[in-house]
């Protein structure tokens, strides 16, 4: 690991006030993150995992100051860009870019592909005129595509296409970290991989760092190095892929990698079967946030929330069972949580 | 359209036929409004002085020397009404442009910038609730009157329906990703506006401008009818009715011909923007 993170996040926050009322009155708050802090070192791909509404994206939006954090710390190379207003911000834009989810809104319809990728250029005039063409095909033909469709609207593209048009596009002011949030997730399987490929070479190619954001665990041990798993607004586990996928701590990790289908018959796996529904972030439950359907809850669980623990080896957990040397002292789960693989 | 965009170029007669048969509306509209405006643009070369008084030929019926008759001071009715296109489409013209301007600009600000929106739109709310009419004689009656204190005055009610729609398309456009992703490229914020979301606008206004312009003749109208108006010695189909509506039994003529002028113009404008308002946006029609 390296000694200085690109992007350092501490304790971030964000929280969505609830407007109700004539008035206006704020009548609760969303807490879509709670309290997140990771790094990420130049070169390397993290990847935020989690099910729907667990403020994975939020966290995309507010490394990229798309959103305004409710408190914690984001040092991006160096500076703390937390603080920093719409100007301030400007020239550290450069450092990290983004590809956004959906490859049909993210694209302006009335602008050519050459307009859209030569916008961040123009922004920073760092093109003009016959170099910002030849830049433009350049970019063009970094993600695949040819020169010649500078010309042309995005509705003229496939999916996996405008993906790669807005992937064009944060590459454009060669950036060190691209945040992707679901960057696949609109597009077809087959197109999926394809785009992930792609990412991948431009990664090792150009030495860019990914937060990779996505719901999609074959996806994830695809492209990643480290995974970030979050649950309700928290990272509850932090680990080295391999290390993840092969041993998953924390009892939200093992249930998650559990509901991922795998291509083998015949593996063997986890059967670890969590029930019920995502509390509401509205009002998450005191203590850990993941007692409500964690089969081995316990009462510390209950009261006390479990800090996000290093073990070593880069590996960080936030589970009051688990203990410093990796262990885990859950007992057995509660028998109608656990399905035994019967084949 | 991929398909149908060499056709087109390749036999523009028949593109236009084509379009005109989709379009009916629109060509109709267009066709007419064009003749109002070649009329008046062309007055003095097709109509007599329309200032003329001959008291001997008073309230001669439509003729072959006098085309749409004469009024009660034996003034030439054709040459007034060919005279009054240009004042109803000069302030229609005029109020169209001017109200979409201004409530473009404002509508921008309203629905970019969160902090101004409340104050713009409660003032805009404001101005909602003055009757056109009453603003119209207060200032006419305040000022010496006038073609341009005419405009001033219609144009002011109707800025704030211009400020309430371009608002409304702002909100839509500012949350598309698109403009998130320009922001992720640190676009500024006038360049957001401007290359982002100003084009969504265009397609709503011109239909906007359409309406306003159809109801800022009839306003104008209206003025001169009630001699609130330009000065009476400048004929306008208001005015004309105006001070013919005493003869009306005896001379119909007087009235009739700036009437269905009046009529028509107002339908061409609305056919027009009927017809822009279906294939610019089809969804607006639903809406409105």
């Amino acid at each position: 690991m390296s000694a200085t993170p690109l992007l350092q996040v501490e304790g971030l926050k964000k929280h969505f006030p609830v407007h109700k009322g004539v008035l206006g009155r704020v009548a609760a708050q969303i807490k879509a993150v709670d309290g997140v802090s990771f790094e990420v070192a130049p070169g390397e791909i993290l990847c935020v995992v989690g099910e729907s509404g667990c403020g994975k994206s939020t966290v995309g939006r507010l490394i990229t100051r798309l959103l305004e954090p409710t408190a914690g710390r984001i040092v991006l190379d160096g500076t703390d860009v937390t603080k920093l207003d719409h100007a301030a911000m400007r020239p550290h834009r450069r450092q990290v870019q983004m590809v956004f989810q959906d490859p049909y809104a993210s694209l302006n319809p009335r602008l050519t592909v050459g307009g859209i990728i030569a916008e961040p250029l123009e922004n920073f005039g760092l093109a003009r005129g016959a170099k910002k063409r030849e830049r433009v095909a350049e970019l063009l033909q970094q993600v695949g595509l040819r020169p010649e469709v500078a010309n042309r609207f995005p509705h003229e593209f496939s999916g996996g296409q405008r993906q790669r048009l807005g992937i064009a596009r944060a590459l454009a002011l060669n950036p060190k970290l691209i945040v992707a949030d679901e960057p696949v997730s609109a597009l077809d399987v087959s197109v999926q991989a394809q785009v992930l490929n792609l990412m991948s070479d431009l990664q090792r190619d150009l030495g860019l760092a990914y937060v990779f954001v996505s719901h999609d665990l074959g996806v994830v041990e695809h492209i990643g190095h480290r995974i970030a798993v979050m649950y309700l607004g928290r990272i509850v586990e932090l680990a080295e892929k391999r290390a993840l996928f092969d041993r998953p701590l924390h009892p939200y990790s093992r249930a998650l990698l559990a509901a991922a289908p795998i291509p083998d018959p015949k593996a063997k796996r986890d059967k670890l079967v969590i029930e019920g529904d995502v509390p509401s972030p509205k009002n998450p439950p005191p203590g850990c946030h993941f007692h409500t359907r964690c089969p081995f809850a316990v009462d510390r669980c209950r009261r006390e929330e479990p800090p996000l623990r290093p073990l070593g080896n880069g590996r960080k957990v936030a589970c009051h069972l688990v203990d410093d040397a990796g262990e885990f002292h859950g007992g057995t789960p509660k028998p109608a949580l656990v399905e035994q693989a019967a084949s | 359209m991929a398909v149908a965009l060499p056709e087109t170029e390749a036999r523009p007669k028949r593109g236009f036929a084509r379009f005109a048969r989709r379009n009916p509306t629109i060509v109709t509209g267009a066709v007419l409004l064009l003749f109002m405006a070649l009329v008046a643009l062309f007055a003095p070369l097709i109509a007599g002085d329309p200032l003329a008084i001959t008291p001997i030929n008073r309230l001669q019926a439509p003729s072959s020397e006098w085309w749409f008759g004469t009024d009660h001071l034996g003034r030439d009715v054709f040459a007034r009404t060919v005279y009054g296109a240009r004042v109803s489409l000069i302030v229609g013209l005029s109020v169209a442009i001017a109200a979409v301007v201004l409530g473009l600009v404002i509508g921008l600000l309203a629905g970019y910038y969160r902090g101004l929106d409340a104050v713009i739109m409660r003032v805009m709310d404001g101005l909602m609730a003055i009757p056109a009419i009453l603003l119209a004689i207060a200032l006419v009656a305040l000022t010496r009157g006038g073609v341009l204190v005419v405009i001033i005055a219609i144009t002011i009610p109707e800025v704030p329906r211009v400020v309430r729609l371009v608002r409304a398309v702002v909100l839509t456009a500012r949350e598309q990703a698109y403009v998130e992703a320009a922001v992720a490229t640190a676009s500024s914020g006038l360049k957001i506006l401007l290359r982002h979301i100003l084009p969504n606008t265009v397609a709503p206004l011109i239909v906007q401008a359409t309406y306003i312009c159809a109801s800022a003749i009839l306003i104008e109208s209206a003025l001169s009818f009630l001699g609130a108006g330009v000065p009476p010695e400048i004929p306008t189909w208001g005015n004309m009715i105006a001070s013919s509506r005493l003869f009306l039994q005896m001379a119909p003529w007087t009235v009739l011909f700036p009437g269905i002028s009046l009529a028509l113009v107002v339908l061409a404008i609305n056919l027009v923007g009927d017809g822009l308002r279906d294939r610019l946006d089809p969804r607006l029609a639903r809406r409105m």
